[in-house]
């Protein structure tokens, strides 16, 4: 018996040995890269979307037999789940750390990226957004921090000068969902407002899970504003939307990227005809052809929104690992900051900050079930859509 | 004028819908002196499966309140199979035991529903098809949906109906009697199990009403969605005195309307240049908002704690204090 249990040990610290040297020495042959976004919770289908941008590019270099330093290296891809929960988005960002990631994809959330992102920056691991907009996330000084999105500063100031030129309100209404994102895009569309001579009513708030705006709703249709510009995502906009037009509340409504989906008409119903929104970056679909279809081929679905940012960050990642011939962060992150690059959202090249250059906003609208851009804003010009794609 | 009535109408319909849930909570209170923390859960799979239903139900081009007629039909014995299926499993063995016992129980049976539900429906929040199109109607400045009257008819007929077979029928005395005395109520040869598992039906029946209702007024449903929604409604209970039905209806409806205006005003209120406190934020006619509407779901538990601080009991509640 006691036999048995002397080999059963030796057998287990044998087994703990191996197991330890597969994931320890790495032999330059596996590089892994992170993905992070939620996978549960109320935008689990942007987060889905998100990592399978960034799956189809690290599928796509495997495919490719991507060489590095002459070696040919297989990318292994490892998505988490950080719930749009900032907790668990550090936990999650320590997780990637712990587990030698060579770079990270995401996060999804701005509240999310924000915390997790001086856990990436002591272990020099590059992390790159393709959807948080949030100024504050490259206002930190960390220099491994990217992203290929637009800012809200950006964002908000386009959907705002957009709405203050066309539809020329007097009185705006603003509310947000209390979210880092939320308030962030309703604040820098509030400052433009007010630039711009709009009256702009007591800020609203809301939480990111409210289902019954109607105690809101139903004190600003008393103030009688000609827009309403919501700061949340869809899965609270679209009842938003629909509440307003059941009180009988005629205001234009506008919202930022998170609430500028298609779904919107399924949260809405009929009521979503009509709202305005712009979204930073361009459309899915003003990718790169080439994307789109093997987007659909892969997935059976369309990109949702950010799918072609998190593929170009992905791609980027790869990119500068071969302009330095190595996989060590350390090594390529350098390249990452001057890289210049053509991605499927047009190229990328970045600031001194990490934010993307010449970041272009485009102004979207919701008809006959479906959001359609109506205008691309870049360098504070505004160019209608049908222009923009003649050039 | 016109502002104040309409938060009354989203008040009241909200509040409708909470006591219909209540009901829930308060039945299996009154008879076991159990909180069912899993209620809640039952009305999102309600919710559930009338949107599955409705769903396939939509390209056969039925009238829509066929649909949902349809669809509530088929969530209710759904929602009461749970709800005998909890008791039978989770509840009954526990019956003797002490207290705590089935109330961790019931958090336990809460949590595994809720994922099961995400395994079922997955884990989006999902919009329900929007049939039934929705005219809103302006009587005095308040505009009222067709879905709101229909939440507040059905609400009322089935409060109506749950008082007369509660206070009118052979099985509500049986029920009554097993409340006030579970053993003797044996004695006088009431089969005390079955009682007891019919109030979970008749509760979970309730409760599949609700979550269609909440699902077709708000657009939405998902897994998480009866907690929030059981909490409140748990709270709309012990505000009316839990274990008194009438309460359960009382407390409902009320604490929708504390939401409704709550959220209405709280900011108004709450504006400290209203008030003439000298901040640099007031200049030329600023705002310093203290609290906003997002603290709209906190009313509840505002209402739950000052009820049971100042009248443990609730509003129409008997003391209880020698049962426990």
């Amino acid at each position: 018996m006691k036999k048995l249990q002397i080999v059963i040990t030796v057998i287990a610290a044998a087994v703990a040995l191996i197991g330890c040297g597969q994931s320890g020495s790495g032999g330059g042959a596996e590089v892994k890269i992170g993905h992070v976004g939620p996978l549960t919770g109320s935008i689990a289908h942007l987060g889905k979307d998100n990592e399978n941008g960034a799956r189809l590019a690290i599928e796509e270099a495997n495919a490719a037999k991507t060489k590095i330093d002459g070696k040919e290296v297989k990318f292994v891809f490892v998505p988490e789940d950080d719930q749009a929960d900032p907790k668990v988005g550090t936990t999650v960002a320590q997780k990637l750390v712990d587990a030698k990631v060579a770079g990270v994809v995401g996060h999804l959330n701005s509240g999310t990226s924000i915390p997790a992102s001086p856990i990436y920056n002591q272990a020099g691991i590059p992390v790159i957004s393709g959807s948080a907009t949030n100024p504050k996330l490259t206002e930190q000084g960390f220099k491994t921090q990217f992203r290929v999105v637009g800012r809200d500063d950006q964002q908000g100031p386009a959907i705002a000068s957009y709405l203050a030129t066309n539809n020329k309100p007097q009185t705006v209404a603003v509310i947000d969902d209390a979210t880092a994102y939320g308030e962030g895009i309703a604040n820098e569309v509030e400052k433009t407002l007010k630039a711009a001579k709009i009256t702009v009513l007591p800020r609203e708030k809301g939480t990111d899970k409210t289902t019954d705006w109607k105690a809101i709703l139903t004190k600003l249709r008393g103030r009688n504003p000609d827009a309403v510009f919501y700061g949340g995502m869809d899965a609270t906009g679209g009842p938003l939307m629909k509440q307003g037009r059941e009180l009988g509340i005629k205001a234009v409504f506008a919202f930022g990227d998170g609430a500028c989906t298609d779904d919107m008409a399924k949260f809405a119903g009929e009521a979503a005809e009509g709202l305005l929104c712009s979204q930073a970056g361009l459309p899915p679909q003003a990718a790169d052809k080439k994307f789109l279809d093997a987007y659909k081929k892969r997935f059976n679905a369309d990109p949702i929104i950010y799918s072609p940012f998190t593929y170009d960050a992905a791609n980027l990642l790869i990119a500068a690992m071969q302009k330095a011939n190595s996989t060590d962060p350390k090594k390529y992150l350098p390249e990452v900051a001057k890289i210049d690059f053509n991605g499927v959202t047009g190229k990328i090249a970045f600031d001194s900050k990490g934010d993307r250059k010449d970041a272009e906003m485009t102004i979207f609208t919701m008809k006959g079930g479906k959001i359609g851009p109506v205008a691309v804003i870049k360098g504070g010009k505004t160019v209608s859509w049908s222009e923009f794609l003649k050039k | 004028m016109d502002t104040f009535l309409q938060q009354l109408v989203n008040g009241l319909t909200a509040g409708s819908v909470y006591a219909v849930v209540a009901l829930g909570y308060t039945m299996v209170y009154g008879i076991i002196q159990l909180i069912n923390f899993a209620h809640g859960e039952v009305v999102m799979i309600g919710a559930m499966v009338a949107f599955t239903i409705i769903n396939l139900l939509v390209p056969t081009g039925l009238p829509p309140f066929a649909i949902v007629l349809i669809g509530t039909g088929c969530a209710v014995p759904v929602c009461m199979l749970v709800g005998y299926s909890v008791e039978r499993l989770a509840y009954r063995p526990l019956r003797h035991a002490p207290r705590l016992a089935p109330l961790i129980t019931a958090i336990g049976v809460s949590i595994i529903l809720q994922h099961l539900a995400l395994m079922v429906w997955s884990r989006n929040v999902l919009a329900f098809p929007q049939i039934i199109k929705s005219q809103t109607y302006f009587i005095g400045g308040a505009g009222i949906t067709t879905v709101q009257i229909a939440i507040l008819a059905i609400c009322l007929t089935l409060m109506a109906s749950l008082a007369i077979l509660v206070y009118r029928t052979p099985l509500g005395t049986a029920m009554r009697a097993t409340a006030q005395n579970a053993q003797v109520a044996g004695l006088m040869g009431i089969d005390v199990n079955r009682v007891i598992a019919i109030t979970f039906v008749i509760g979970a029946g309730l409760g599949a009403v609700a979550g269609v209702l909440f699902g077709t007024y708000y657009g939405i449903a998902q897994y998480t969605m009866g907690s929030v929604l059981g909490l409140k409604a748990f709270s709309a209970a012990v505000l009316g005195g839990i274990g008194n039905i009438p309460g359960a209806m009382l407390g409902g409806v009320l604490l929708g309307l504390v939401e409704a205006l709550g959220a209405g005003y709280i900011g108004d209120f709450s504006d400290l240049c209203q008030w003439g406190v000298p901040l640099q934020a007031c200049e030329g006619g600023g705002h310093f908002i203290l609290m906003g509407s997002n603290y709209q779901d906190v009313f509840a538990f505002i209402v739950l704690i000052l009820v049971l601080v100042i009248r443990p009991q609730g509003l129409l509640g008997e003391r209880v204090g020698d049962r426990s």
